[in-house]
């Protein structure tokens, strides 16, 4: 090679300032901005996240909705890619139909369930069609969270499964065909080789998809806006009311940061209960 | 051996789960005010009907919205595009000190929440003055989709053997000849998937948008803005409407969804 050592900087220069700019300064910039106020150093932001009448739920909404959701996820995307598997005809339609939801913004689902859970909305006409109730059940109001919850559940994993799906589906590509037909040689049962091949091996994509998802299950926003307004209270929907309507952007920045924080301990955590092992793999 | 019936069974209730919904928003969309307030509802509307989607376009603000939102996704297509591509090339076709690193960044950007950028970014575009401006919403948009052009693009161009590329410098093209006639026509398609899938990214995205405009709203931050107030024909159009680029894109780009996620393996 000719002096074109330089030619690989000049190509992701460009890319590596932009994101300085828009990621790593950012950053920096929240996190000052949560423990600083015009006098100097505090942690008068945190204390008021901390006393405010929302912070408790909206931190117990934003975890229960977290460990719900990626479950319900990971184990309908794990069935589906499984089931794509199995299938003789048609995989190509399956497939598009199912990855459909990649392309629908949270707010759009939201508003889609809406539709589903409103008063005078399908699910209550589905009720009262098979004789549950005679009168439109009000179901999205502060006095049933719970069901708000239930509703952005089902809005989720109607919307976000998908991700973790093509995520497994090309994980399973990568798997050898021979590993299951070794395992199979020597007397497994699908079952057997479902939990000692695939499973293992499946790993690292699991892995990904679990830390990506949990991260965006963490920061939920326009489905719980469209769904409940603030009757379901999340960490940032909290960070954008403190912004927006009470021009506060320390205690917003406080919220961001506990987000992060949140989302740094549990990606550590799934990196540590789900160490790949590397003479595994090589 | 299990019988074949009942996967394609389970199948089909998948299929229906996912288009079972976005049908029902659809025949909202389409049916007139009473339809949308009738109980109990059918699966059809009582009255097929222009009148909920005419009514959304005809509240102030939503094509100006519309507007934004195309301007917003537009330069977020081009910058992320134009940002990421050259990166995707020198990770594809060259080995240098740092590559890791640099690919480390990249999935570390993925991995972090939007409302850390969003808040201290719209402190700051109120003083540079792009608070409040297409351009701004843009901006954080491309750091969002510029991830995904860098990993789409460093894949695809593996894909596109470099005994091309030098096969066209031992003709005497140089380096920027051989890549605008040999690789480029190869890689169109695929840049193509990229830039619909920064587009989309866009037109989805509603924190940041809704935190860094206060006139000048995208769709979803219009939406978002006007939710609680609004009736219901409003938002289950306006719902509607904001699905419809997302179905036409995911079949555009769908044979390249899984060099775009399957990528976070490598």
């Amino acid at each position: 090679m000719r002096s074109e050592r330089y030619i690989p900087y000049v190509l992701v220069l460009p890319s590596v300032v932009f994101l300085l700019f828009l990621f790593a300064w950012p950053l920096l910039e929240a996190l000052l901005l949560s423990v600083r106020n015009s006098s100097g150093w505090t942690l008068e932001h945190f204390q008021r996240m901390a006393a405010d009448l929302y912070f408790k739920d909206a931190l117990k909404y934003t975890l229960l909705l977290t460990l719900t959701i990626v479950p319900l996820q990971v184990g309908l995307a794990l069935g589906m890619a499984l089931l794509l598997g199995s299938i003789a005809k048609g995989r190509d339609l399956f497939l598009y139909v199912w990855t459909i939801p990649l392309g629908i913004s949270d707010l759009a689902a939201g508003i889609v369930w809406l539709a589903i859970f409103t008063e005078r909305g399908y699910l209550n006409s589905f009720l009262q069609a098979v004789g549950v109730i005679q009168q439109p059940q009000l179901w999205l109001s502060y006095e049933t969270p719970w069901m708000i919850f239930l509703a952005v559940v089902a809005a989720e994993v109607w919307r976000a499964t998908a991700i973790v799906f093509v995520i497994l589906v090309a994980g399973l590509q990568l798997i050898p065909k021979e590993y299951g037909e070794a395992a199979e040689v020597f007397g497994a049962t699908p079952w057997q080789r479902f939990w000692k091949v695939t499973l293992p091996l499946l790993r690292p994509s699991l892995q990904v998809a679990l830390i990506l998802r949990t991260i965006l299950a963490l920061e939920v926003f326009a489905v719980v806006v469209a769904l409940g307004g603030r009757n379901l209270p999340v960490l940032a929907g909290e960070a954008y009311y403190w912004y927006n309507a009470y021009q506060n952007p320390g205690v917003a920045a406080a919220y961001a940061v506990l987000i992060l924080g949140i989302s740094v301990a549990a990606t550590l955590l799934y990196l540590r209960l789900m160490r790949t092992k590397q003479e595994a793999v090589g | 051996m299990k019988p074949g019936w009942l996967y394609m069974l389970l199948a089909g209730v998948l299929v229906v789960w996912v288009l079972l919904p976005i049908f029902l928003i659809a025949a909202l969309a389409f049916s007139d005010r009473s339809s949308v307030f009738a109980w109990p509802k059918g699966l059809l509307p009582q009255q097929f009907s222009l009148e909920t989607l005419a009514f959304f376009f005809g509240v102030e603000g939503v094509w100006k919205a519309i507007r934004n939102s195309l301007a917003v996704a537009g330069m977020t297509l081009v910058f992320s595009v134009l940002l990421g591509a050259p990166a995707g090339y020198a990770l594809a076709r060259y080995r240098f000190a740092g590559a890791d690193a640099y690919r480390l960044l990249i999935l570390m950007t993925r991995a972090f929440p939007l409302a850390i950028l969003a808040i201290p970014l719209a402190v700051r575009f109120l003083q540079l003055g792009i608070y409040d401006t297409p351009f701004g919403v843009a901006l954080v948009h491309t750091a969002l989709a510029l991830p995904f052009a860098v990993l789409v693009t460093s894949s695809l161009f593996l894909g596109i053997p470099k005994e091309l590329e030098e096969a066209a410098w031992t003709l005497g093209c140089n380096r920027i000849q051989a890549f605008l006639r040999v690789v480029l026509p190869l890689a169109l398609p695929g840049l193509a998937a990229t830039a619909i899938f920064a587009f989309v990214i866009s037109w989805n995205e509603v924190f940041a948008a809704t935190l860094l405009t206060l006139r000048e709203r995208t769709l979803p931050a219009f939406l978002l803005a006007s939710l609680n107030d609004s009736p219901l024909p409003f938002r289950f159009a306006g719902g509607f409407f904001l699905i419809v680029p997302a179905l036409v894109f995911i079949f555009l780009i769908r044979r390249y969804l899984f060099t775009l996620w399957g990528i976070a393996n490598r």
